[in-house]
């Protein structure tokens, strides 16, 4: 068989095979991040297990000149430092692919394949060889490899060690070993092997002013710059290093200069419930609060986030979505808690939802939460996921206008209650139904209330009266179209040719879908698009989805939960919204999103949603 | 800025020294069934709030749920306050007193809502040692559902409708000093005389302070069998010792003999007066605190008073080194890195 070997420059995909736990992360990053410098867009993704030590994890990156950042499906090629996946990991490289192992012990002939490049490289033995420390040879294995991709790859091998020295800026202890192991694995490859192979990259130019950043730093910083002074949290992957973040550069910027004292709390609480009961009486009391968690800590919130809905207080949260239901796959994307937050609590609740899709969309976004939670005061959950969370995302920089000052919302002063307002707290003076409040301790016999989750007339006062009860709850309703006018609109894109069909999409499916249209409109399929970004659906899009006759809405969930909240807002009918899913517990991609689309246009869409699941669950959901 | 006090008053109402007369520190008419404990817990609190000076506003009152947790609404009507959920009242005061350290933190709850829903947050409280008041208006009962045995019910006892309760009893004062609380005692609800000196005593403890007092529900749990009625708790209190409160400044004559007494310097210079009783206490030591619980509980009898106090606890903020001013009070200025710092932040991610 004549094989035909996968040639490209600067577009490929390639997937590193590891086991966890033995600091491959930061050789894969370096990896990314010099040809990230080499001014080609890269997007990494972490793939692991529920696991500390021990099991496969892999790291799969997609090198594009296009920009094209979502996952595309399919290996070109793989690099396999873990015998424990091996047979797997070569099964999936794409026929003309390429196999790089570590051939210090020979391939078991029954994984051979002819289709492929099989490359060995003795990491083992090379380390062997210059290493003692068992837990060197552990390390260096790793930074050898990506010394030898340098080579193979054809990369700037003194951006690479440039990185290097950043990273270990000063510490000159750890730069030169480093450097040493990566020029153990480029010479090797020099003097061994054919190289570049037929992938092989180039220096480019874009990536422009783009920064390398995951969205959970980028929330951290938002909660930082938006002016959250106490954060309650309690551990739940993949939602930590949100807090980690905010902590991280607190630590660095929010000390008090003169008595060396913090500006802010952090409070790792019992559990959830304890964690967003902490952030509402901190927002009660008049700080900006905030709390992360992931599914399980929603689930555990839920009663507080009506009180907070019905009693109106403002609140933070940030829910960064892992594959449920349950424990589910804690390690794995999705975005399945549509439903549960929009609707979070008992009795009749709506709460307000921010969809980010890029960690400076999740900075802005989280900055934005403050001044829309205290404008609003209800809660706002912003809504991300694993894997715009956990993975670095190429972005745009981050930026912060110093003119810019914090909108406190409505509360009135010592001054304002002596000078003789009338207050009551939920007395709709200004006919948007946002009332006015009063933090505790503002004046000595004016406007002290009670806050309570029962039923209350405007002043505050508990009552059961149905009347009284019932135009609280209508005032709320109307309070919902306030909030309309606040959230972010959605991104409408015009596909430039007239067209009756189109997609809606929200948070991370963003890179995959762009592709998947351009794909289409390659073959003469065009299709208007729109990105929502925050529920209460804004009118913009109501008008786009009744614009069209047939709107695709892709999501990453089985049940299709955006489109259920779409049409039980605005009351369309199934047949106009059809459903593109993956559920997997990887990032959908935009090959899947094109046959999932061509499906529909070709008429195949009338199977019961039973035998689609069945269809995507035999694999055509990747 | 100053304000103006209400001005028609009765001239004969004694007024504090903020020129404050009770009744400012009143709240709604009770809408508890008449006779309930809570509400004399209630009128306690008026009158130690109202005795210590404090500037009404500068209190906020939290609850979870339960008749208990309803009690706020009836005192303190010039504080602001806030009737949370079901047991989770500590989270929620966390939050508050992170955010503003200035203010005087009163935590009320009932034994349902400590000691089953809400046993977790109760615990975390304590051992952050969170600077409050947490009282439990301790009924052995859930009131507002209707009388259902708590977890503080003895074994044994029986409620009005009841059979005798077969689990054993969660004590709260000793789950308290286990978690680390650093300010403990029990008090009765018809015994105003030691209960108003505690609440003092626990408002000007920096740190946690729990009182547990046995407060009787006279709907559904002040009957015969029971070991929460009025008659039962009367006859079977036995106290520590007594206390005076003295105020800081303030010297009080006293009617209790001067027996054998120990007065203790709190950090905002007022004192407390200890008369003892009990000999084999010393409420300054953890484990002789625990073993005098151990010994009531052992002989069936209700121990009452100052049971614990720790003069040297580090309180939550302490532990945080949160700022001394209050976090709420902070601005962008304070609280904005600006834009410079993105700058580099972003040159450190290509
Ligand atoms: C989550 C939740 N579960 C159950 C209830 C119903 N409930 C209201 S009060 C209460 C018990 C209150 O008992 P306790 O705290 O002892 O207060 P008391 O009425 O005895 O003063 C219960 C179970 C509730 N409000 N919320
Ligand atoms: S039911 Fe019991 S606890 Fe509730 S108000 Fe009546 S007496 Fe008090
Ligand atoms: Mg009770």
């Amino acid at each position: 068989m004549i094989m035909k070997r996968i040639e490209s420059v600067n577009d490929f995909v390639i997937k590193f095979a590891n086991v966890n736990g033995t600091g491959s992360a930061s050789a894969n990053n370096l990896f990314a991040k010099a040809l990230f410098r080499m001014g080609i867009p890269v997007s990494p993704k972490n793939i692991f297990p529920s696991n500390i030590q021990g099991l496969p994890t892999w790291y799969e990156v997609r090198v594009n000149d296009k920009g094209y950042l979502g996952r595309r499906g399919g290996i070109d090629i793989a690099l396999s430092v873990n015998p424990q996946s091996m047979a797997q990991d070569i099964r999936e490289v794409l026929p003309g692919g390429y196999f790089i192992y570590d051939d210090t012990k020979p391939l078991d002939l029954r994984l051979h394949r002819d289709d492929i490049s099989i490359i060995g490289v003795p990491l083992t033995r090379i380390c062997n060889e210059q290493y003692d420390d068992p837990r060197q040879r552990q390390l260096f294995k790793n930074v050898i490899y990506v010394g030898a991709l340098a080579a193979l790859l054809d990369m700037d091998f003194k951006v690479l060690t440039g990185l290097v020295e950043d990273q270990f800026k000063g510490k000159k202890n750890l730069v030169l070993p480093n450097i040493h192991a990566l020029e153990l694995g480029h010479q090797y490859v020099r003097n061994h092997l054919d190289c570049p192979i037929g992938i092989r990259v180039e220096k480019s130019d874009m990536v422009g002013d783009k920064i390398l950043l995951d969205g959970n730093t980028a929330l951290g910083l938002g909660a930082l710059y938006g002016g959250a002074t106490v954060a309650a949290w309690y551990p739940i992957t993949p939602s930590t290093s949100v807090v980690d973040a905010f902590e991280k550069y607190a630590k660095r910027v929010r000390i008090d200069p003169g008595t060396g004292r913090r500006n802010y709390a952090i409070v790792q609480a019992e559990d959830e419930l304890a964690a967003i009961g902490m952030a509402i009486g901190a927002s009660w009391n008049g700080a900006r609060s905030f709390t992360a968690t992931s599914g399980p800590g929603v689930s555990l919130m839920s009663e507080f986030l009506g009180l907070a809905y019905f009693a109106e207080i403002p609140t933070v949260l940030f829910n960064v979505q892992r594959a449920g239901p349950s424990t589910g796959m804690p390690t794995r994307t999705q975005q399945s808690d549509i439903l549960a937050c929009a609707y979070a609590s008992h009795g009749d609740t709506k709460q307000v939802l921010l969809f980010p899709s890029t960690p400076r969309e999740c900075f802005d976004f989280g900055a934005l939460s403050f001044d829309l939670a205290e404008r609003l005061q209800t809660p706002i959950i912003l809504m991300t996921d694993l894997d715009l969370g956990m993975n670095d995302n190429m972005s745009e920089p981050l930026e912060w206008d110093d003119e810019r000052k914090y909108d406190r919302g409505k509360v009135l002063t010592a001054e304002q209650l002596e000078a003789g307002v009338e207050f009551g707290r939920y007395l709709d003076v200004d006919g948007d139904a946002i009332c006015y409040r009063t933090y505790p301790g503002t004046h000595p016999t004016k406007g002290a209330f009670f806050t309570r989750g029962t039923s209350r007339n405007e002043y505050a006062i508990y009552t059961e009266k149905g009347e009284e009860y019932e135009a609280n709850m209508l005032r709320l309703l109307r309070k919902w179209d306030t909030i309309n006018e606040y959230v972010p609109a959605p991104i409408i894109v015009d596909s430039g040719v007239e067209t009756d069909t189109a997609v809606l999409y929200f948070g991370t499916s963003e890179e995959a879908a762009r592709e998947a249209l351009d794909y289409l409109s390659d073959e003469g399929i065009h299709l208007n698009a729109m990105r929502v970004r925050a529920f209460p659906f804004n009118k913009q899009v109501q008008e786009f989805i009744e614009r069209h006759k047939q709107v695709f809405v892709i999501e990453q969930n089985r049940d299709a939960q955006l489109r259920t909240l779409l049409m039980a807002e605005f009351e369309f009918g199934p047949d106009k919204l059809k459903s593109v899913l993956c559920f997997d517990g990887t990032p959908i991609s935009a090959r899947n999103i094109r046959k999932q689309i061509k499906k529909h246009l070709n008429g195949d869409n009338v199977l019961p949603l039973h035998r689609n699941t069945a269809l995507l669950r035999a694999g055509e959901s990747r | 800025m100053s304000y103006q006090l209400p001005k028609f008053r009765h001239p004969e109402l004694p007024v504090n020294d903020l020129g404050y007369t009770k009744a400012d520190y009143e709240g709604a008419i009770s809408t508890l069934c008449a006779g309930c404990g809570h509400d004399s817990i209630s009128g306690a609190i008026v009158r130690a709030c109202h005795e210590l000076s404090i500037e009404p506003h500068k209190i906020a009152k939290l609850s979870g749920i339960g008749c208990s947790s309803k009690a706020p609404t009836y005192f303190l009507g010039n504080s602001h306050g806030f009737n949370s959920v079901h047991g989770r009242m500590p989270s929620v005061v966390t939050g508050a007193a992170l955010a503003n350290r200035d203010l005087l933190y009163m935590g009320v709850s009932g034994d349902g809502d400590t000691a089953s829903i809400g046993m977790g947050q109760f615990a975390h409280v304590a051992r952050r040692n969170l600077n409050m008041v947490y009282i439990v208006m301790n009924n052995g009962c859930y009131g507002l559902t209707k009388g259902q045995d708590s977890a503080t019910a003895d074994r044994g006892s029986a409620s009005k409708k009841g059979d005798p309760n077969i689990y054993s009893a969660i004590d709260l004062c000793g789950t308290a000093l286990q978690m680390g609380a650093t300010f403990v005692a029990r008090s009765f609800s018809g015994d105003k005389e030691q209960l108003v000196p505690l609440i003092k005593a626990a408002i000007s403890h920096r740190g946690f302070a729990l009182i547990d007092v046995v407060s009787p529900c006279v709907t559904f749990n002040n009957n015969a069998k029971s070991t929460k009625s009025y008659e039962f708790v009367r006859e079977h209190s036995e106290a520590t010792g007594t206390i005076d409160f003295v105020p800081m400044h303030k010297e009080i004559t006293t009617e209790y003999q001067p027996g054998h007494s120990h007065e203790v310097t709190l950090h905002n210079g007022s004192s407390i007066r200890l008369y003892k009783v009990d000999e084999s206490l010393n409420p300054f030591d953890r484990r002789s605190a625990i073993n005098a619980l151990e010994e009531h509980r052992c002989s069936g009898n209700i121990l009452t008073g100052l049971i614990y106090m720790n003069m040297d606890s580090r309180d939550l903020h302490e532990v945080l080194e949160t700022s001394q001013r209050p976090l709420n009070a902070l601005d962008e200025s304070d609280l904005c890195p600006g834009n410079k710092m993105l700058l580099n932040i972003n040159a450190s991610l290509r």
